[in-house]
């Protein structure tokens, strides 16, 4: 089953560290998005496969936006 | 030669003249060194110098520079409106308007205002000096600044370094209270989703608080109507111009009035005395209390929601915006790094400001 990679906050995307077909881990850390002079590092929700990669570095996203999709094992 | 001696400061200096120097040199050095709020401490720590520099007459009454800074700015209460405009501008008020029972959580932190008021009594201050004192539980600067030039002027430097100090010290001083308040189990809990706001209701919200609000408190008026004009800029995206200005040049021409003249109110014979270090013991105590009571109240609420609260946001009520939400969250991340507390946080966080404007604003009614 897929799980999906949420923007938790509004920001700006500012570190990438997975791409497409990337084996993960839980916990590994996929993004880091900047907001309110903090960067918020989010990570990967399962072990298991990088299904697809919405955003690239530079973007900005809105909260709750689909950064990635984990095909979890 | 002899002329320009005689009319020099040289002979003016006193022991008490160089601790204050001191004070200013210790929080230029916080400001540059270690980064503790440099847009505040960096001018009052050089504020506080000159204040203590004899014969400069810089805040002579009617004549010096800095005293017409402190006055028009300060005294006129001009200064802390119109920070709040733009605090309004930089504030989202969704997460509130989502989840209105976290307002609670808001007004709840508020605790350690009140508290630190009945203590601040205990010991021998006045019911004015005692309101001033407490405010600094509320974490927002402006507010102890307009609330002290209101009913203790001769506090404002005491408490308003207090208050600036204790905020760039929130990092050190909530996470303690935030893990002994708390259970691991607690810490974990991952909050639900809450809804998406509209843009109307973020519309409505600054124009019906408003009313709302100064109906009940009008004393709260130049704050609140400030505050809350400033969001009416933000969320009604048709005065892009105005909401920037507010945000960016006219905040920092403020801050940059603010805090010269808040330093040089500290002279040595205002700031030397016992009475500031039981400020300074109070607003630490006031900065705990409130703390502990929104993580309190938030496991109080816990008992009576469906969606478990994490307990953690409550230590957001203090409305040290953003920084009390982004410890929050690094506490939260301690336990499990996929639990994303900030934006949950700032619902507690930006509630809180209304919560201490709202004190503010009572104080102001009762005691001027």
């Amino acid at each position: 089953m897929s799980e999906e990679i949420l923007a938790p906050l509004e920001g700006k995307v500012v570190k990438l560290n997975i791409s497409i077909g990337d084996k993960v881990e839980e916990d590994q850390e996929a993004f880091v998005i900047e907001a309110m002079k903090m960067e918020t590092e989010v990570y990967v929700p399962c072990d298991g496969t990088v299904e697809s990669v919405m955003v690239k570095e530079g973007d900005e996203v809105e909260e709750d936006a689909v950064m990635a999709v984990i095909s979890c094992e | 030669m002899g002329f320009l001696f005689q009319h020099s400061g040289l002979f003016y200096i006193t022991p008490q003249i160089a601790v204050m120097w001191l004070i200013g040199f210790v929080l230029i050095y916080l400001a540059i060194a270690k980064d503790y709020e440099p847009l505040l401490l960096l001018p009052i720590g050089f504020g506080i110098v000159l204040a203590n520099l004899p014969l400069t007459h810089l805040m002579q009454p009617d004549e010096g520079l800095i005293w017409r800074f402190y006055h028009y700015g300060i005294q006129w209460e001009i200064i802390p409106p119109l920070i709040f405009l733009g605090l309004g501008v930089l504030t989202d008020f969704g997460p509130i308007i989502a989840r209105p029972s976290l307002i609670f959580l808001g007004a709840g932190a508020q605790a350690g205002v009140y508290l630190t008021f009945f203590a601040a009594m205990a010991f021998g201050f006045n019911l004015n000096e005692a309101a001033t004192i407490g405010i600094i539980g509320g974490a927002d600067g402006p507010t102890t600044i307009f609330l002290a030039s209101a009913l203790a002027p001769h506090m404002l430097g005491a408490c308003a370094v207090a208050a600036y100090s204790y905020m760039a010290l929130v990092p050190v001083i909530q996470p303690p209270v935030m893990k002994l308040l708390t259970t691991k189990k607690e810490r974990l809990i991952k909050m639900k989703k809450s809804r998406k706001v509209s843009r109307l209701e973020k519309l409505l919200f600054p124009i019906i608080s408003t009313v709302v609000i100064l109906i009940m408190i009008p004393e709260a008026a130049p704050l609140f109507s400030m505050l809350m004009l400033g969001n009416l800029f933000k969320e009604s995206k048709v005065v892009e111009r105005l909401a920037s200005s507010a945000k960016n040049e006219l905040m920092n021409i403020l801050t940059i009035f603010l805090g010269i003249s808040i330093g040089a109110t500290m002279n040595a014979e205002v700031f030397l005395n016992p009475k500031v270090i039981l400020v300074f013991i109070l607003g630490l105590v006031a900065f705990i209390v409130s703390t502990g009571a929104g993580i309190i109240l938030a496991k109080v609420m816990n008992l009576f929601v469906k969606d478990k609260i994490n307990p953690l946001i409550g230590a957001a009520g203090v409305s040290a915006v953003p920084m009390a939400a982004r410890v929050v969250h690094k506490v939260g991340s301690e336990e499990d790094k996929k639990n994303y507390l900030l934006m949950f946080a700032m619902g507690p966080n930006v509630a809180g400001v209304i919560g201490t404007v709202i004190a503010a604003g009572i104080f102001l009614t009762l005691l001027k």
